[in-house]
């Protein structure tokens, strides 16, 4: 039983969007990188032990450290084209009106859910055979491509889920409505449901693409070499000097932070645009 | 128990499923102790975690501008890398920056283990989103309430601690729930690190016994049940912390 007052208790709570600096400019993200790069790179330069400046060895290696980041987006791009498409079905398939479907569609999707993506990326990596032999055909299975199979896994149970957010949200009234113009099922969801949840779905999906291109790393633990590997190697091969860690991680962090830090931005502007709207 | 240990075994002879960290006694014990370390680890991480977020939630209302904008910028750089860098970044590069401290036998070892590290490493990450978490809570305190407190002689501090935050944490409880789930499931990074937790050892007893299948199988519904207990602890600590009448 509620009370009517005009003394609330508690304001409704409001989930927060991430909300990147307005003011954040190019200058202060190359502060961030020189105090993550070039910083710990001078203090060692002062020591003098060894003939080449950190700064100058980072340098020679930046072009293969950033086409080892290109290969993580191409990563990040398949997994999240495979994941959507999956998860979509999925979602879909969550709001079906025939039980067993839906059921199913539910098990799937909060069983991916809840599992670490680690575990689902050494999932596909160890399970799937190296190539397939259809119909004679052998079809290789590249590491890069298992990877993006086993990041889809994760990214498909969580679109899955935005999906059936986003239609589960809008008022039965367009259901409703619908039905009473005798749209049938399919074309109620295709015509009416659909197109308004694109615009709900839409800051969810790319804060999903965020989180996925920032676990596209973890590809290196199982071998695929991508930026994170391809900086273990650097580093191995200028002999393990200790000095070089700060800075070539740090510039694997600023790669990461310049690429990931307007897909916030963007996002946060896209929820303020459509909020006005509904 | 011995019965079901070779009940197991049997079942490996018999159909060839292959679970030998519950009929074998040195790999249960690694897998023991793996699942030990993954819930410390994770305790570990909640706690420091819940704690960073307070302590950030609070700095965040500060008056002090520069102190909102570094609270900020860690916020925004931790949400914005991969928590596998960040905990590279920790280990490899800040780890090795610190003095080496001699061990019991004679040697030098890091100051840290690659236990602490991760547990650093993934409190801060997961901090940085409680920070968040904790302010959508403070701003659902109706500012009515401060303002009472403040013409009671309350101090910024008492109003926090006493009527601020008590409040918030009831109404934080569902958003921190799932960063919480997302911590625990984080925690398999650590194995980049080789801290011994639960895929760690699972990956070593596959090498061992070459049963990749049965042990992932094994992974994931464990990851399951444990995220499962925690999701059930926290529904029940959110009923039993429920505000009456709000909600």
């Amino acid at each position: 039983m509620s009370y009517k007052t005009d003394l609330p208790v508690m304001l409704p709570v409001k989930p927060r969007a991430l909300e990147p600096f307005k003011s954040l400019k190019k200058r202060h993200i190359l502060l961030i990188a020189f105090l993550t790069i070039v910083g710990p790179s001078l203090v060692f330069a002062q020591t003098g032990e060894f003939e080449k400046s950190p700064l100058a060895i980072l340098l020679d290696w930046t072009p293969l450290l950033l086409s080892g980041f290109l290969f993580n987006l191409v990563i990040s791009f398949g997994a999240m084209a495979l994941g959507t498409l999956v998860g979509g079905l999925l979602g879909l398939g969550q709001v079906s009106l025939f039980a067993p479907t839906r059921a199913s569609s539910w098990l799937v999707t909060q069983f991916f859910r809840n599992a670490p993506w680690l575990v689902l990326l050494f999932f596909a990596m160890f399970l799937l055979p190296f190539e397939l032999n259809i119909f004679g055909f052998k079809l290789p299975l590249p590491d890069w491509f298992k990877a993006i199979l086993g990041l889809s896994l994760p990214v498909m149970a969580n679109v899955s889920e935005i999906v059936r957010g986003a239609v589960r949200s809008l008022p039965s009234g367009q259901w409703e409505a619908a039905e009473s113009l005798a749209y049938t099922r399919r074309q109620t969801l295709w015509l009416i449901i659909l197109p308004q949840c694109v615009k709900r779905m839409l800051p969810p999906w790319m804060n999903l693409y965020s989180i996925l291109t920032m676990a596209t790393v973890l590809a290196s633990i199982v071998g695929v070499s991508e930026v994170m590997t391809l900086t273990g190697r650097a580093l191995a091969a200028e002999g393990g000097r200790t000095d070089l860690l700060a800075p070539f991680y740090g510039l694997v962090l600023v790669l990461f932070f310049i690429y990931c830090y307007p897909i916030a931005r963007f996002t946060v502007w896209l929820e303020h645009k459509f909020s006005v709207i509904n | 128990m011995d019965f079901i240990f070779e009940w197991f075994r049997t079942l490996y002879s018999e159909t060839g499923v292959n679970l030998p960290f519950i009929y074998d006694e040195y790999d249960r014990k690694r897998m023991a102790e793996g699942l030990l370390t993954t819930i410390w680890l994770s305790l570990i991480c909640l706690f420091f975690s819940v704690i960073i977020g307070v302590i950030g939630a609070w700095l965040q209302g500060s008056s002090l501008k520069w102190t909102r904008r570094i609270v900020n910028g860690y916020i925004q750089l931790f949400r914005n890398t991969p928590p596998l860098v960040q905990l590279y970044f920790f280990y490899f590069a800040i780890g090795t920056l610190l003095p080496r401290v001699e061990n019991d036998w004679g040697g030098t070892s890091p100051m840290l283990g690659s236990f602490a590290w991760a547990a650093i490493s993934l409190s801060f990450f997961a901090g940085a989103f409680n920070v968040e978490i904790f302010r959508s809570g403070i701003e659902a305190v109706p500012k009515s309430t401060v303002e009472a407190a403040e013409a009671l002689g309350f101090s910024r501090l008492q109003i926090y601690r006493d009527i601020t935050l008590p409040l918030a944490f009831r109404v934080v409880i569902p958003a921190m729930n799932n960063n919480l789930v997302n911590l625990v499931k984080t925690t398999t990074l650590a194995y980049a690190i080789a801290v011994p937790e639960m895929l760690y050892e699972a990956n070593q007893i596959w090498s061992d016994n070459v049963n990749v299948t049965e042990m992932m199988i094994f992974l994931l519904l464990a990851y399951f049940v444990l995220v499962g207990v925690l999701v059930a602890g926290m529904n029940k600590w959110e009923r039993a912390m429920k505000i009456p009448g709000f909600g």
